[in-house]
């Protein structure tokens, strides 16, 4: 029995740790705190159930389309509103980003209802995975697969490809970056893309087995802060650690405590590990 | 020139103040008194955050656990003891200062951002908490019992909203005083050093941490007094009225739209933020699809892009322009580190 609930904890932290990504990413690379980033989730998960009820794509088929489409809100959700607060005093960009969440959750309740949609037959659907004592649902293996593919990916683009040092160089020093001759601007938008593909990936693979609804994607916006700090801001090995912690505690906390507690465990957990390391496992 | 400024500030407040007391007299409307109740009650809320935010340059995502504790501790007291409420006020706001210290102490060497996680954090935890706890029943909430309508019972009837605003009024305006205090005395002047640098601050042999204590303990208890007030109000509380993220939030926007580390920023935010928001409830939100949340959170975006200096700011410009002189820079600093 703990041994299952250790295993669904992890897939869940793999989950998690994609969703961390992406806004460890822009927080880093911007210093700005992407408040809309789980309604970037949430419109993930209804393309999915869009793509599914009214053309029957699969989500996992769909997941492309829903990608794409995410990493195009965040490209012009940069061009039109991060671009005019990225320079502004402190707490600005929050306002924006506040503002442009609850923009987007109502008009997801005022266009689709509040009611909660679920993709009843997928290709992973009822199928279970077991091995040996561990009965694991299928929807969840796949989920965190992918999840962990999607999170190497953006490792290896940041480190290894040209745009992903440009990355890296913006967000160490945005001017000296500018002089050696990079499109910062350029760089902060594609930055944003991603940061939206990230949940783009994990909403697309979530709405297999979570309900979708305007509200779905805040709660992991919520977790996602608290793996992002906890991991340290803008690292990405740092938001995957996380998220596998993150995913740990909410499950074993839910199994020791009780449900009702395994949030207050994952905040608990959070303050306890940043008396030690103030600026998070990996921060610098 | 800097007396001069501060005459003038003095004059502003005060006569935004007594502007604020005639308009319930003014317009006799039970609808218009409710938005204003809930005016006065955010503009507060507003300032009280401004001085661990605004001066002091600490973001708080969190003080929605105060505002709870006040709420709780008056309401508990007097469901389960039969206290008086103005007695569980003042414990409230004492409770709320102790717990303040007592979270945050460990959390002042965690910087910017950092900080900010953790109050939202602890703030999570306490409504968790709060949400299990039997004792002040759960999530069902508790329902105040019903007294004399009497000051003494801080208990009015429903419909009548005059005495609910004018005790308001005047807890708005202890806290005007007190912000303005702060922010004039040297503590005042501390706090903004630490703001604007840690580091700076601490060579000239400020103690930082025991001021944004100081300044930590000073907000919660201001923000718990309206967290009683609140449940005298409405006449019953649950955890995700009083404690939920919305609620610290709704502090955190509407000072930042005024104007963060201004003493107008709150009251101009709250002017614009909260009959916005009610007004559209009112006429939009009956249908149940969040339009009023949609144009609410449009507008916020808007001005977010366009005024990034909040609408205090807005008004600096203007009045720089027109004198070409007497810069004030509200707000200039990077309150996230």
């Amino acid at each position: 029995m703990l041994l299952q609930v250790i295993a669904s904890g992890i897939l869940m932290g793999f989950i998690y740790a994609l969703v961390a990504v992406g806004l460890t990413l822009v927080w880093g690379v911007m210093d700005i705190i992407n408040f809309a980033h789980g309604e970037f989730l949430m419109l993930s998960m209804y393309t999915a159930f869009w793509m599914y009820s009214l053309f029957s794509i699969d989500p996992l088929l769909s997941l492309p389309v829903a990608t794409a489409l995410i990493f195009l809100m965040g490209f012009i959700t940069y061009k039109i509103i991060i671009k005019r607060v990225i320079d502004a005093p402190g707490l600005t960009a929050l306002l924006a980003t506040f503002g442009l969440s609850l923009f987007l959750r109502n008009m997801a309740q005022f266009l689709w209802s509040p009611n909660y949609r679920f993709i009843n037959e997928t290709i992973v659907g009822d199928k279970k995975l077991v091995l040996g004592p561990i009965v694991l649902g299928m929807p969840q293996v796949v989920a965190s697969v992918g999840s962990i593919l999607m999170t190497t990916a953006v490792f290896y683009f940041i480190t290894k490809t040209r745009t992903g040092r440009a990355i890296q160089a913006t967000a160490l020093d945005k001017d000296t970056a500018r002089l050696m001759g990079i499109n910062t601007e350029k760089i902060y938008a594609v930055t944003f893309g991603i940061a939206g593909a990230c949940v783009g990936v994990a909403g697309a693979l979530m709405s297999t087995f979570f309900p979708t609804h305007p509200e779905s994607g805040a709660l992991y916006s919520l977790l996602a802060f608290v793996i992002v700090a906890l991991g340290g801001f803008g690292n990405i090995m740092g938001a995957l650690y996380g998220g596998i912690i993150i995913g740990l505690a909410e499950a074993l906390g839910g199994f020791y405590l009780g449900t009702q507690f395994k949030y207050a465990v994952v905040f608990l957990i959070y303050l306890i590990v940043i008396q030690v390391r103030p600026k998070g496992l990996f921060g610098w | 020139m800097d007396r001069l400024k501060h005459l003038n500030q003095k004059k502003i407040l005060l006569g935004i103040f007594v502007l604020i007391g005639i308009l319930p007299l003014a317009v006799r409307n039970i609808n218009f008194h409710n938005i204003l109740i809930l005016f006065v009650v955010f503009a507060s809320l507003g300032e009280a955050w401004n001085i661990i935010t605004g001066f002091t340059g600490q973001t708080s995502f969190g003080h929605a656990a105060f505002f709870g504790i006040g709420a709780y501790t008056s309401t508990v007291l007097l469901y389960r003891y039969g206290v008086n409420p103005w007695i569980g006020m003042f414990l409230g706001g004492i409770i709320a200062a102790i717990v303040a210290a007592a979270v945050s102490y460990p959390c002042f060497k965690l910087k910017g951002h950092y900080f900010a996680i953790a109050t939202l954090a602890i703030a999570e935890i306490i409504q968790q908490i709060f949400v299990s706890w039997e004792y002040v029943e759960g999530a069902t909430g508790i329902s105040l019992p019903i007294m004399d309508e009497s000051l003494l019972n801080f208990q009015f009837h429903p419909l009548n909203k005059l005495p609910y605003f004018y005790i308001v009024y005047i807890m708005f305006g202890l806290v005007l005083v007190i912000a303005y205090w702060i922010e004039n005395s040297k503590m005042g002047f501390y706090l903004k050093a630490i703001r604007e640098s840690h580091e700076a601050a601490e060579s000239i042999g400020i103690n930082t941490t025991r001021y944004k204590l100081y300044a930590m303990m000073a907000s919660a208890f201001l923000t718990a007094l309206f967290g009683t007030f609140y449940a005298q109000y409405f006449l019953y509380i649950d955890p995700f009225m009083v404690f939920a993220l919305p609620v610290s939030m709704k502090i955190v926007l509407l000072t930042v739209l005024g104007g963060l580390g201004s003493l107008y920023g709150p009251i101009i935010g709250a002017a614009v933020l909260i009959p916005l928001s009610e007004y559209t409830r009112i006429n939009l939100g009956g249908t149940g699809k969040g339009v009023d949340l949609i144009i609410f959170g449009l507008l916020v975006v808007i001005v977010a892009c366009y005024q990034p200096n909040g609408i205090v700011g807005f008004f600096e410009k203007v009045r720089r322009r027109s004198r070409g002189k007497g810069v004030v820079d509200y707000g200039k600093s990077d309150a996230c580190g």
